[in-house]
C-alpha cells in the first residue's frame, strides 16, 4: 500500500500545473471560451507538447504509456483549472474506443491523437437512453460492401472539432441489449453526417449529429462487430474515473476560493472568517473533499481491473461519493459567496456549473445507487 | 501509487483472522452476536489471551511489549478485531495511558506499570472531563496540593467510564492556580483502593452503567506517581489524544453492524416480502457502504502519510476520521434499531426478552438494537465532539 506519486508522476503534475498557472486565468478563459470552436487550439498543441495527448496509450500502439493515475493527475489539474478544452471526450472518452478496440487504423490513429493533429469523439448518447449505457437505437443496415447508418446522437462532446466520430449503432438485439451493438468510425465529413454544435450548461462544447444514410465501407468497424458494449463499457469505465478526478480538482478549487473569500470579507466589522457557522460549513466541505479524493484514487486504481462486476461495482460506488462531495461543495460554494455566487461572472458560479454537469455526466446518485444495486442482487 | 494490500499483508490478516476465530471464547463470541454488553471479565480474559500472544499493544515500540508491526498490520488487526467482532484491547489502557507512560514516565514507572497496562491487571479508567470542563477540558478543577511526599487531590471528575471496573486511574490535576489554565495542570496515576474516593454510577440513555462519576475527597496520592514534569500535564493530555488517532473511524465495526443489519434484514418480512429485498433499505444500506469504503481509503491516506512523516505529530485531516467515523457508527446503528421495528420497543436488559431468551439466529436479536442506537449518539460527543472537530479543520487545515 503507497499513497505517493512516483517521481514521474510528480514532474507530470508540477508540468500541468505549470501550465494552468500561466495560461489558464479567467480572463483567458473566456478568451478561449470565444474562440470559434468554443476552445483554443493554441493549448491543444501545448497539451501535445508536454505529451498529454498521448497519455494512457502504451508505446508500442504510439502512445506515451502512463496509466489512469496519470489520467487523473492531469485531470485534477484540469479540475483546477476550470480547463474548457475537450480533453476528456477526445483523448479518455473517444480515445478510450482506441485504447480498448482492437482495429486496423488504430495505431495510426493514437500516433495523429498524440501529436494534436486529430480529434475523437464518442457519438454514443440519444435522446431516449437516459444514463443507460446499452441503450442504443441507431441502425444499421447491412450492404454488399458495408453498411450504412441511420439514427441521431447528442451531447457528443467536441462532436463538430473531431476528425472522427466513434459512432455506436445497433446490428443485433433489441434497443437496451448489451449484445448486437457495433461500432463505427465515421468521418465527419462524410456525406449524411450533419453536426449541430451547441453549449452545455458548463460552457462547454457539445453536439448532435445526425446520421441520414450514411454509407461505410467494411472498414468502418471498430473492434469486432455486435460485440461493441465491451469497449465501450470499458471507454466509459475510463472516463469516469478521469472525471471523478476532476471532480477532485474542482472541489480543492471552490473550496480553496470560498476560504479566502471568507477570510478577506468584512462585515459586521471583521472578516467573515469569526463566524463558526461558516468556519464549520467550510470544514464540512473540507471533508466532502478528501471523501471524493480516496474514491477518487479508488476510481482511477479499479478504472483497469478486468473483472467486469468488481470493476463495475468500484467505479459505481467512487460515483455515488463524488457526486454526493460535488453536490455539496458546489451548492455551498456558491451560498458562502453570498450574492456574488449566483453571477454569471464570478469564477464559482463557473466551478458550480462545471459540478453539476459533472454529477450528471456518465450517471448520477440514484443511477449508480441503482447500479450496484443490480449487481448485488445478481451475485 | 498502489492501493492493495501486499501479499505479506494479507497473509496477516488470515493469521489475525484464524487466532480470533480459534481463540474468541464462545460466550464472548455470543454477546457480539446479541447487540449484549461485554463483561468486564470478558474484557479481562479477551485480553490476557491477546496478551500472551503478545499482540494486546499493537502499536507499543518492541522494548515495551509490541509486536513490531506496521501501521497497515496495526490497522488490518484493528479491523479484524472489529469486524470478528471481538473486543478490543481496553483503549484507555492500550491506546491512552500506555504511550503516555514508555514516553514520559520515569525508568521505574516503565518497568513497572507498562507490563501491567498490557496485561489489564491494571485497568486504567480516565480522569479527564470535569462538570465544568468538558470540551473546555483545560478549566479542569480538580485539584493536588503537596504535602510531603504526596498531593493531596479535591475535586470531582465525570463521565469516567469503567471506573467500576478500574482499579487505577490516568487524571488530570490542577497543580497551579495563577498563569495560564494550561500551564498548571498534571498527569498522575491514582489507585482507585486510595481512602477518600468515591465511585457513583451515571446511567446512560441505553439504561446501563458504563460511566460514573468520581469524588475525590483529600484523597493522598505519591508524587511519585505523577508522569513526567509538573505543570507540564496538558502537553502529555494533547500527546494522548492525538496518539493512533487513525483507528477512530472504526470502520471495522460499521462495517460489522451493517452487516448484521443486512442478516437481520432476512428475517424480517414487510407487506411486500423480505425487508432484505426493500428497494428503500437496499439504497440505505448501499450509501453506508459507499461511505464506509470513502472512509477506510481516508484513514489508510492519513496513516500513510503519518508513517512518510513519522514526526509522531497529530496529524488534523484525522478530525475526519473521528467526524464521519461517529456518523458511520450513528447511521448503522439506526439501521440496526430500524431493522428491529416494534420489536425494538420492548426495554431490554442483560441479554433477555421479557418473554423469552434472546438467540443469535432469529429475529429476536434485534432487541438490543435500540439501546446501543441511543448510547451510538454518544459517539459524536466523546472524545472530542463534532464540532470541535469541525473547530480543528476550520483552524488547523483551512486557516480560518
Amino acid at each position: 500500500m503507497d499513497f505517493d506519486l512516483s517521481s514521474e508522476q510528480s514532474m507530470l503534475k508540477d508540468s500541468v500545473h505549470r501550465l494552468m498557472t500561466q495560461r489558464y486565468t479567467q480572463e483567458a478563459r473566456q478568451r478561449f471560451m470565444a474562440e470559434p470552436e468554443g476552445w483554443s487550439r493554441d493549448n491543444w498543441r501545448q497539451f501535445a507538447e508536454l505529451g498529454l495527448l498521448g497519455l494512457g496509450f502504451d508505446e508500442d500502439l504510439g502512445g506515451f504509456g502512463g496509466t489512469m493515475v496519470d489520467t487523473m493527475i492531469v485531470l485534477e489539474s484540469f479540475g483546477r483549472g476550470l480547463v474548457i478544452e475537450p480533453y476528456l471526450g477526445s483523448v479518455v472518452l473517444g480515445g478510450g474506443i482506441l485504447r480498448h478496440a482492437e482495429f486496423g487504423a488504430r495505431a495510426d490513429m493514437i500516433a495523429a491523437g498524440a501529436d494534436g493533429s486529430r480529434l475523437f469523439a464518442l457519438a454514443h448518447e440519444e435522446e431516449g437512453a437516459r444514463y443507460v449505457l446499452s441503450h442504443v437505437s441507431t441502425k444499421v443496415r447491412r450492404t454488399a460492401g458495408g453498411f450504412v447508418l441511420e439514427g441521431r446522437k447528442i451531447n457528443v462532446i467536441a462532436g463538430d472539432s473531431a476528425d472522427t466520430l466513434f459512432v455506436t449503432a445497433r446490428t443485433g438485439g433489441g434497443i437496451r441489449d448489451q449484445g448486437g451493438i457495433s461500432i463505427f468510425a465515421v468521418s465527419k465529413d462524410q456525406a449524411g453526417v450533419t453536426v449541430e454544435p451547441y453549449r452545455a450548461i458548463d460552457g462547454s462544447r457539445y453536439a448532435a449529429v445526425t446520421l441520414a444514410g450514411v454509407t461505410l465501407p467494411e472498414s468502418a468497424l471498430v473492434g469486432t462487430i455486435d460485440e461493441g458494449f465491451a469497449v465501450l463499457d470499458r471507454a466509459v469505465s475510463d472516463a469516469l474515473a478521469a472525471v471523478c478526478g476532476e471532480a477532485v480538482g474542482l472541489m480543492e478549487v471552490m473550496l480553496h476560493t470560498v476560504v479566502e473569500y471568507l477570510k478577506t470579507r468584512n462585515q459586521f466589522g471583521g472578516p467573515l472568517a469569526r463566524f463558526q457557522a461558516l468556519q464549520h460549513r467550510a470544514a464540512e466541505m473540507y471533508v466532502a473533499t478528501e471523501q471524493a479524493r480516496s474514491m477518487a484514487i479508488y476510481a482511477a486504481m479499479m478504472a483497469g481491473e478486468p473483472d467486469d462486476r468488481e470493476r463495475r461495482r468500484a467505479l459505481s460506488f467512487a460515483k455515488v461519493q463524488i457526486g454526493k462531495s460535488l453536490h455539496f461543495v458546489g451548492q455551498q460554494a456558491v451560498q458562502l459567496s453570498g450574492g456574488i455566487g449566483v453571477t454569471d461572472e464570478y469564477i464559482v458560479g463557473q466551478q458550480f456549473k462545471r459540478s453539476t454537469a459533472i454529477e450528471r455526466q456518465f450517471g448520477d446518485v440514484d443511477h449508480h445507487l441503482s447500479l450496484i444495486d443490480a449487481i448485488d442482487r445478481h451475485s | 501509487m498502489d492501493l492493495s494490500y501486499t501479499p505479506a499483508e494479507l497473509s496477516f490478516r488470515e493469521e489475525v483472522r484464524a487466532f480470533i476465530r480459534q481463540n474468541l471464547p464462545d460466550e464472548i463470541r455470543a454477546k457480539a452476536g446479541l447487540s449484549a454488553y461485554y463483561e468486564a471479565a470478558d474484557l479481562r480474559a479477551w485480553q490476557r489471551i491477546l496478551n500472551d500472544k503478545g499482540w494486546a499493544a499493537s502499536h507499543w515500540p518492541v522494548e515495551y511489549g509490541g509486536p513490531g508491526w506496521s501501521a497497515v498490520q496495526r490497522y488490518i488487526f484493528m479491523e479484524e478485531i472489529l469486524q470478528a467482532p471481538a473486543p478490543e484491547p481496553l483503549s484507555f489502557n492500550i491506546n491512552m495511558v500506555g504511550p503516555v507512560v514508555y514516553t514520559f514516565g520515569s525508568q521505574e514507572q516503565k518497568a513497572h506499570f507498562l507490563p501491567k497496562i498490557r496485561s489489564l491487571d491494571y485497568w486504567f479508567c480516565q480522569g479527564f472531563s470535569e462538570p465544568g470542563a468538558g470540551s473546555d477540558l483545560a478549566s479542569l478543577r480538580t485539584s493536588a496540593i503537596r504535602d510531603g511526599d504526596d498531593y493531596v487531590i479535591n475535586g470531582q471528575k465525570i463521565w469516567t467510564s469503567t471506573a467500576h471496573d478500574a482499579n487505577w486511574m490516568f487524571c488530570l490535576v490542577r497543580t497551579n492556580t495563577t498563569g495560564k489554565k494550561q500551564e498548571g495542570i498534571s498527569f498522575v496515576l491514582i489507585d482507585m483502593a486510595t481512602p477518600g474516593i468515591t465511585v457513583r454510577p451515571i446511567i446512560t440513555i441505553d439504561g446501563e452503567h458504563h460511566t460514573n462519576e468520581v469524588f475525590f475527597d483529600n484523597v493522598r496520592v505519591p508524587i511519585a506517581n505523577r508522569v513526567g514534569e509538573e505543570n507540564k500535564g496538558w502537553d502529555y493530555a494533547k500527546f494522548l489524544l492525538g496518539n493512533e488517532r487513525t483507528g477512530i473511524a472504526r470502520v471495522g465495526l460499521s462495517k460489522g453492524r451493517l452487516t448484521r443489519a443486512k442478516r437481520l434484514a432476512e428475517l424480517s418480512q414487510t407487506q411486500e416480502g423480505k425487508l432484505s429485498d426493500d428497494p428503500f433499505f437496499r439504497r440505505r444500506c448501499i450509501e453506508i457502504e459507499v461511505e464506509l469504503k470513502a472512509l477506510e481509503i481516508t484513514a489508510l491516506r492519513i496513516i500513510d502519510r503519518q508513517r512518510k512523516r513519522n514526526d509522531g505529530q497529530p496529524d488534523p485531516a484525522s478530525s475526519i476520521l473521528k467526524l464521519r467515523g461517529a456518523e458511520t457508527q450513528q447511521a448503522t446503528s439506526e439501521l440496526v434499531a430500524e431493522v428491529a421495528g416494534p420489536l425494538g420497543l420492548a426495554y431490554t436488559h442483560g441479554g433477555k426478552a421479557p418473554w423469552r431468551d434472546f438467540a443469535a439466529d432469529d429475529l429476536t436479536a434485534v432487541l438490543g438494537a435500540v439501546p446501543n442506537y441511543f448510547l451510538a449518539r454518544a459517539a459524536s460527543i466523546y472524545g472530542g465532539a463534532s464540532e470541535i472537530q469541525k473547530n480543528i479543520i476550520s483552524k488547523a487545515i483551512l486557516g480560518l
